[in-house]
This record gives structure tokens, C-alpha cells and sequence, in this order.
């Protein structure tokens, strides 16, 4: 179909989601010119240290160098094309070696030995040969970082990774600030769960605020229910249980006092919901911590960021305030892998990573019982755009109402399907579908 | 219902294990919490080097408390994903006696089990061991601990795991 015909303002048609050649043109004009993101420094923390990364359709690594320098290559040797690193991570020591026939790169990626050198005498791969060059494991066009977070680009032109995330970088600021070490560190465990549905749906369940009443009522209702009953018995619940019951205690109408700010290139925010700043002994502790790094002023303001989650479109949904992020994997037109870390908070105390934790758990494990009914929405979404009952997919709500100013648009309500459109601006601009 | 006093270890905590299989099996969601001691954990590590589930990250660890979530919202009836017909089958063997304290009665129970899971239209098979801390209550055994390691942990997630394994 003809992209300039398949979005409109507020709607978009279904072959959007499910037409496999539209899937191979996003790779290669979407996901192969943005900023993905390949992981956080502290992944890889020696020389040699790395761990394989998708960023579209290239099976990648990111590793470090003795030097220090993390660089993001091509997992392909560059003599006959196996991939170098075959497990998801490791230290690879002082030489990345192939498995087939030893060619040996150092962790920048340089070619440091062919076996049998000899055999290449007077061809172009000679040492001094036209592609001599091309002994050297191909490196990502551009690699940059913000706040310890890593970033790839397979296109060497187009914005830096500052110029990218914009305002969006708040994402990183407001997650690393909360440590009153100004860092974060990874939590070695990635929970990696598949969606059965194009990657675009999970996106856009994302920002969207009149979902998780519907959704997620059962699961409310069910932490609210266990909440009274520890109270009955004298106890109290923890955080975890809050964060569920509250799908079930707000109910729709006050999504709407929420708002999301759609910023360019399809980045957004959902401002917060779940009262993360409670009065109890470990929460006046971690305060404690935070004065002492920043001063009363700069804590306020930190601890005052009110955010739920920050999209940075397309790959990535970023939970600042619990630490948790989820990296989107395209992996075919009706099927995404997510890959799920959780950061620990440097210089805080235990509790404020253990409540946290239990946020990860529930949330995003392969047991989670929030995400259990979100993906089989995402998969019904799938199956139920291959009908006939319909053309388009709705974005109508509060069209035409929200607030533009400087390029940031302000949804009217947190209900609004602002987000969605906003994510089709970004998507016709990449796609050339203006 | 399996009694310790008198009987061959072995043969009562085989029973027991079974026991739990078939609440699992017949969806008696309150009778496998039931099996649980009062601090009783249900643990499936994220990783299998883990030696504990505080503090880090699981697939499950869940106290009665959090069980009792995971069951009321298998039953609400608007718990959309379980709105699809789905059914269990576990077979549980190698039972293995590891440790059997004869003052306090406590008992640590290694065994192998093999499940398949029919959901969706689609059949999911998955396998693994258990390792079963219990210790003896005047009407069976209850569970301290229960460790769940699954062979294919490590993998994607093609699914959610919605009730226990």
C-alpha cells in the first residue's frame, strides 16, 4: 500500500501492523537510522567484558576495550560471516577469536591475526591491500552514551544522541539523580518475554492512561483485596502491593487528571500516578541520604520529578522512579522480544532497591501479573487487525484538542491518544510517508 | 493425605509431592496455598547460580500473601488473559530423600518433574526440579521453602507463567 495513504491525523490503517514488507521498510528506515539502545556501562565492567546486542536487524556486541572504551561491532567475522560471540555474554579476554578458522580481533575490533597470513599474499586483503580494511570486525557508524546508558547508530548521519532524546533525556536524569551517587548500576538479570504482536502495539499501550483500569482490574482488585486483610490482621502491605491495587482504586475517570507530553521524534512522557514518596522509616532514610548529597533545594526537585514512564521512541520505555527499563526487539511483523533490567540506585539504601525489586518482580517477570494481560491484549490486537471488519485503527480521542507549544504537545487529559499520534509523526517523518 | 508417624519417608513425601501436582492439576488453588507453611516461600529463581531469592531478582517469590494475590486474580472474572481454555498436566519423579533431621522432623526433598501446558490452542511443555524444604504439622507436611528451578529458565519467555509450576 501506498504509505502516504495509510496514516492519517487521527487514524491509521491496519496494514500498518501487519504487512510484512511495511515491517522490512521500518528496519531499514526506522531502526536502522535511530539511536538504539545496546545497554548500560556497567554491564561490562572489565576488558573484554561484553554482551550481544539486536539493534534491528544486526546481531551486535557491545564490549569493552582495554583502553576503557566500550565499542558496539558487528558479531561477524569478517572472513566467511559466522558470528563471533554464539552466547549472550562473557568476557571474550585479550583477543575475540573466530571458531572457524582463528582469525583473532582485538575488543576495538582491529584484526590482530590471520592464521597462515601467507595465503593472502598479493590479494586485497594482503596487509597493504585495497580492503585490507576489511580484516577488521565492522563497527557500528556511531556510538555515544548519556548517564552510563549506551547507545548505537547504525547511520552515520542524522542527530547526535543529545540532539535525540531532547527533553526525553529526562529518562536518564531523573533515574541517575535519585541516587545520591548521581549513578546507577545494572542488576545482572534481564527478564526477556516475547510479544506476540506487531511493536508498534506495545508502544502504544505504553503512554496509554485508560488501559490499566480495564486491563489490569483483576489484579488490582486482587492486591486490594490481600491488602485489607493484612491490615485486618495488624500488618501492612508492602510498596508492591500498592503499585497493583492501585489499577483498581483509581478509577478511569482519574486517568484523566494525568497528562502525557509528546515531544519530537516520537519520544513521550506519562506523568506519575503511584505515590512514590510514602512517609515510612525507609523513605525518610533514603530523604536522609539524598539531603546529605544534594542539599534540601536540589533534593526537592529531584525527588519532585513526577513521572510514570518515558518513551523514546521506538525501542525503549524507560520507568525512572523504579529503575526499570524495557528494551523493544523487533524480531518479525507480529513478534517482539522485550528485554527487561532493573538498575540499582548507587549510594541509597537497601530498601529503596528491594522495593523497587519488588516492583521488577511482579511486574516484569516471566510470572508478572500485571504484563499477563497486556500481552494477551497486544496478541488479540494482532489477530483482530487481520479482519475485515474494519480498515482503520482509532486514534480519535481528544483529536484536535491538545496544546503545541514549541514542538512539545500537551495532551488536554492523561486519556487522550495524543501519545499514539504523536508516535505517527515520528513514524511518517522516518518513513518518508509525508 | 499422607501421615509421617509410622510411615517410610519416602512413601509420605512421594505422596505429598503428588498431592501437589493434583491441586496444580485441578485448579484447587487454596488447597496448594494450603501446603504452605504460615512463612512458607514459593521460589523459581531468575537464574539458577542464584543460593537465595531475597534480594534478587525471580521469575517467583511469593509468600501466602502474594500466592493469594496470584489466586484471586486467577478467579476474578475479568482476569482477561485466563478468559482462554488452559489446563496442566505434571508428572513429578526422582523423588530424593536429601536430608532427614529425626529430632525436628524437617525434611529436604530433590525431585524431578515434567509438565505440559495446553493454552490458547497451543501445548508448552516444561521441566525441572524441585527442591522441597518441609516440615512435619500434626496433619501432614507443610512447605518452608520451595525451590523451582526450570531447565529452560534461561530462555525467552514465549508466554506467561500465570499459576505456579
Amino acid at each position: 500500500m501506498d504509505l502516504r495513504q495509510a496514516v492519517e491525523a487521527d487514524r491509521v490503517h491496519r496494514h500498518v501492523y501487519t504487512d510484512p514488507g511495511i515491517f522490512e521498510q521500518e528496519m531499514d528506515r526506522i531502526f536502522h537510522r535511530v539511536w538504539t539502545y545496546v545497554g548500560h556501562e556497567s554491564q561490562v565492567r572489565k576488558p573484554g567484558d561484553y554482551w550481544t546486542v539486536q539493534v534491528g536487524r544486526q546481531p551486535m556486541i557491545m564490549i569493552r576495550h582495554r583502553d576503557g572504551t566500550i565499542h558496539v561491532l558487528h558479531n561477524r567475522c569478517p572472513h566467511r560471516g559466522a558470528m563471533l560471540f554464539g552466547n549472550r555474554s562473557g568476557n571474550a579476554g585479550p583477543t575475540i577469536t573466530c571458531s572457524y578458522h582463528a582469525w583473532q580481533f582485538d575488543t576495538d575490533g582491529a584484526c590482530r591475526m590471520v592464521p597462515l597470513s601467507k595465503g593472502y599474499d598479493g590479494t586485497r586483503l594482503a596487509p597493504g591491500g585495497a580492503d585490507c580494511h576489511l580484516r577488521d570486525m565492522k563497527r557500528a557508524a556511531r556510538v555515544e552514551s548519556y548517564r552510563g546508558f549506551v547507545f548505537a547508530n547504525l547511520a552515520a548521519d542524522g542527530p547526535s544522541l543529545r540532539e535525540w532524546l531532547g527533553d526525553a533525556r529526562i529518562a536518564f536524569d531523573d533515574m541517575c539523580d535519585r541516587a545520591p551517587a548521581g549513578e546507577v548500576e545494572i542488576v545482572p538479570n534481564c527478564f526477556r518475554v516475547i510479544q506476540n504482536s506487531n511493536w508498534k502495539i506495545f508502544l502504544e499501550n505504553q503512554l496509554d492512561a485508560l488501559h490499566p483500569a480495564v486491563t489490569h482490574e483483576s489484579t488490582g482488585k486482587a492486591a486490594f483485596d490481600v491488602e485489607e486483610e493484612m491490615k485486618k490482621r495488624g500488618g501492612h502491605a508492602p510498596l508492591s502491593y500498592h503499585y497493583m491495587s492501585a489499577f483498581y482504586t483509581t478509577p478511569i475517570a482519574k486517568w484523566d487528571q494525568f497528562q502525557t507530553l509528546n515531544y519530537p521524534h516520537g519520544h513521550c512522557i506519562l506523568t506519575g500516578y503511584m505515590g512514590l514518596r510514602p512517609r515510612d522509616p525507609d523513605t525518610l532514610a533514603y530523604e536522609e541520604a539524598m539531603k546529605q548529597a544534594y542539599g534540601e533545594k536540589r533534593m526537592e526537585e529531584i525527588l519532585g520529578v513526577n513521572i510514570h514512564h518515558v518513551l523514546l521512541y521506538p525501542g525503549l520505555s524507560v520507568q525512572s522512579p523504579l529503575q526499570q527499563l524495557r528494551a523493544v526487539r523487533p524480531l518479525g511483523v507480529d513478534k517482539t522480544l522485550t528485554e527487561i533490567w532493573h538498575f540499582r540506585l548507587k549510594g541509597a539504601p537497601e530498601a529503596m532497591y528491594r522495593r523497587a525489586l519488588g516492583y521488577y518482580n511482579l511486574v516484569n517477570s516471566p510470572a508478572t501479573l500485571i504484563n499477563a494481560d497486556d500481552l494477551w491484549n497486544f496478541w488479540k490486537i494482532h489477530q483482530g487487525l487481520a479482519s475485515d471488519g474494519g480498515e482503520w485503527v482509532s486514534f480519535h480521542r481528544n483529536a484536535g484538542q491538545d496544546l503545541e507549544e514549541g514542538g512539545v504537545v500537551t495532551s488536554c487529559i492523561g486519556t487522550s491518544e495524543a501519545p499514539m499520534r504523536n508516535q505517527f509523526r515520528a513514524w511518517v517523518d522516518y518513513m518518508g510517508a509525508r | 493425605m499422607a501421615t509421617m508417624s509410622g510411615d517410610d519417608p519416602q512413601r509420605s513425601v512421594e505422596q505429598f509431592l503428588y498431592r501437589q501436582a493434583e491441586c496444580l492439576d485441578t485448579g484447587d488453588w487454596q488447597g496448594f496455598i494450603d501446603l504452605f507453611a504460615d512463612d512458607g516461600i514459593y521460589w523459581m529463581p531468575a537464574d539458577p547460580s542464584q543460593a537465595t531469592g531475597d534480594g534478587v531478582p525471580s521469575i517467583f517469590y511469593e509468600d501466602r500473601d502474594l500466592m493469594a494475590v496470584r489466586m484471586r486474580r486467577m478467579m476474578h472474572p475479568r482476569a482477561w488473559s485466563q478468559k482462554t481454555e488452559w489446563g496442566t498436566n505434571h508428572v513429578v519423579s526422582n523423588v530424593r530423600i536429601e536430608k532427614h533431621d529425626a529430632a525436628s522432623g524437617l525434611l529436604v526433598a530433590r525431585s524431578r518433574f515434567h509438565m505440559m501446558e495446553f493454552r490458547n490452542d497451543s501445548t508448552r511443555h516444561f521441566a525441572g526440579s524441585y527442591i522441597h524444604h518441609l516440615q512435619p504439622s500434626p496433619d501432614g507436611y507443610r512447605i518452608r521453602l520451595q525451590r523451582v528451578d526450570m531447565v529452560n529458565a534461561q530462555g525467552l519467555y514465549d508466554y506467561v507463567l500465570q499459576a505456579w509450576v
